[in-house]
This record gives structure tokens, sequence and C-alpha cells, in this order.
């Protein structure tokens, strides 16, 4: 024998009617494809958990409301709630640093934001500014070297092809370069830390 | 034809909600009754 599915849409109207069964139905009917789509997002069963409570906790009181309106279809409806919890998580993760309980340590729940304050960009424009003066002290070889490392970020053997030198020889200068750099810096005591 | 070397998760096809939250969604949805007082309506949780 063969059973006839009730609608969504008639269990729709029966909930609003005020049959607590019929949501019952509908959360079982549908409840996989929804945890699937949302934990195919987030990928965390405890967060996934919790988007599909708030899911539904929007869908009760938007039907109790009378606020739905039977223009779409109940699962793309539902669905379409789930999909904008899931940004709404990844906008507020983004910006709050968490703490999981999985007992692990993770260093990036402490670590701070990497975006630098308006006081900690100045002294980085100071001290950029700082070690351009002072690459511009170097010999005239070490100095196209380094320029060309770390401000073109150039390969050596690029650097080699364009200066006409072994990669050797560029490896060389910029070595020199460098212990050139660290000398004057401490002779004259600069302090370039941010 | 392209071919397609992914298959659907057949994990994401036997996941499913905790027993538990279902029976507070059901439960909440008891709770919940809405109040229509002339234009405004007003929610009420009863536990």
């Amino acid at each position: 024998m063969r059973v006839e599915q009730i609608a969504d849409s008639v269990l729709v109207t029966k909930y609003i009617q005020g049959s607590e069964n019929s949501l019952a139905i509908l959360i079982e009917r549908h409840k996989q494809k929804i945890y699937s789509f949302i934990y195919s997002k987030v990928y965390d069963r405890n967060i996934t958990e919790d988007i599909f409570q708030d899911t539904f906790i929007k869908v009760i009181r938007t039907l109790k409301l009378g606020k739905y309106n039977e223009e779409g279809k109940f699962l793309p409806w539902v669905m379409r709630i789930a999909h904008n919890l899931v940004i709404d998580y990844f906008r507020k993760s983004n910006r709050i640093p968490t703490f999981d309980n999985r007992g692990e340590f993770n260093i990036f729940s402490v670590i701070s934001d990497s975006s630098l304050n308006a006081e900690s960009r100045i002294i980085k424009d100071q001290v950029e500014s700082d070690v351009r003066r002072l690459i511009e002290e170097l010999p005239e070889d070490q100095k196209q070297v380094l320029v060309m490392r770390m401000y073109n970020d150039m390969s050596f053997k690029e650097i080699s092809e364009n200066t006409g030198v072994s990669i050797n020889t560029a490896l060389g200068r910029m070595r020199y370069a460098l212990i050139n750099l660290r000398k004057v810096i401490e002779k004259h005591n600069i302090i370039l830390t941010n | 034809m392209a071919k397609l070397y992914s298959n659907r998760s057949r994990y994401l096809d036997t996941l499913n909600p905790k027993e538990g939250t279902v029976k507070f969604l059901l439960e909440y949805s008891q709770a919940l009754s809405v109040i229509n007082y002339d234009k405004l309506k007003f929610e009420i949780l009863l536990n």
C-alpha cells in the first residue's frame, strides 16, 4: 500500500494553525539535508548543531509571528536561512578570537590581529625609511644585489643574469651587504624594531 | 565528456542533529506563543 506524503505546504499551514506535530514531521523530514548542508560549510559538529538550532528557532518564530509567505518552497526557504546564518558565523569568527575546547593548545586562539594600529604603522614606516637610508650607504655592487633580492624579489639566478656575475659572487655580495648593514647599525646604536 | 574524480561524500549523507537539539526545538515551539494586541505582536515564552 502506498502512503501519501503530506506536502510541506500543508504541514506549514497546519503548524501555523497550532499543530505542533506538523513541525516535528517537517524537522524529521528535512533535518539531514539541512544539517549536512551546514556541516559541509563549517566542518565542526558543535557549530553545525548551533547553526541548525538557530535556523529552526528563526523558522519557528517566523511561522508563529505569521511572517511567512508561501511564495517559495519550505525547504529552500529554510536552506536560505541556514546559509545566511553560516555567513554570519564566518563574519563573527573573523572578528572575535575564539577558544576551542578540544584540549589542545592552539596558538591561533591567542595571537592578536596582525594588522597594525596607527602608532605601529608610523614606527614601521620610520624603520623602513631608516633601512633605505642605510642601504644607500653600502658599496654600489652590494647595494645592487640587496635591492634586487629584497625589494624586487628576484632570485639569485636572475640577479646573476642581470648583473653579469656568477651566482656565488651575487651570494657573496648579499652576505657582505648584510654584514656591513649590521656593522653600521651596531656602531650607531640604531634601533630598527617595531 | 569531462571525467569527475570526486564523489559526494557519503559521510555527509549520514549526518543528523543530536536528538537533544530536535527535542529542544520542539519544546521551544510549544513554549512560544504569540499574542496579538491591536497591531502589535508579543512573543511569550512559557516554561
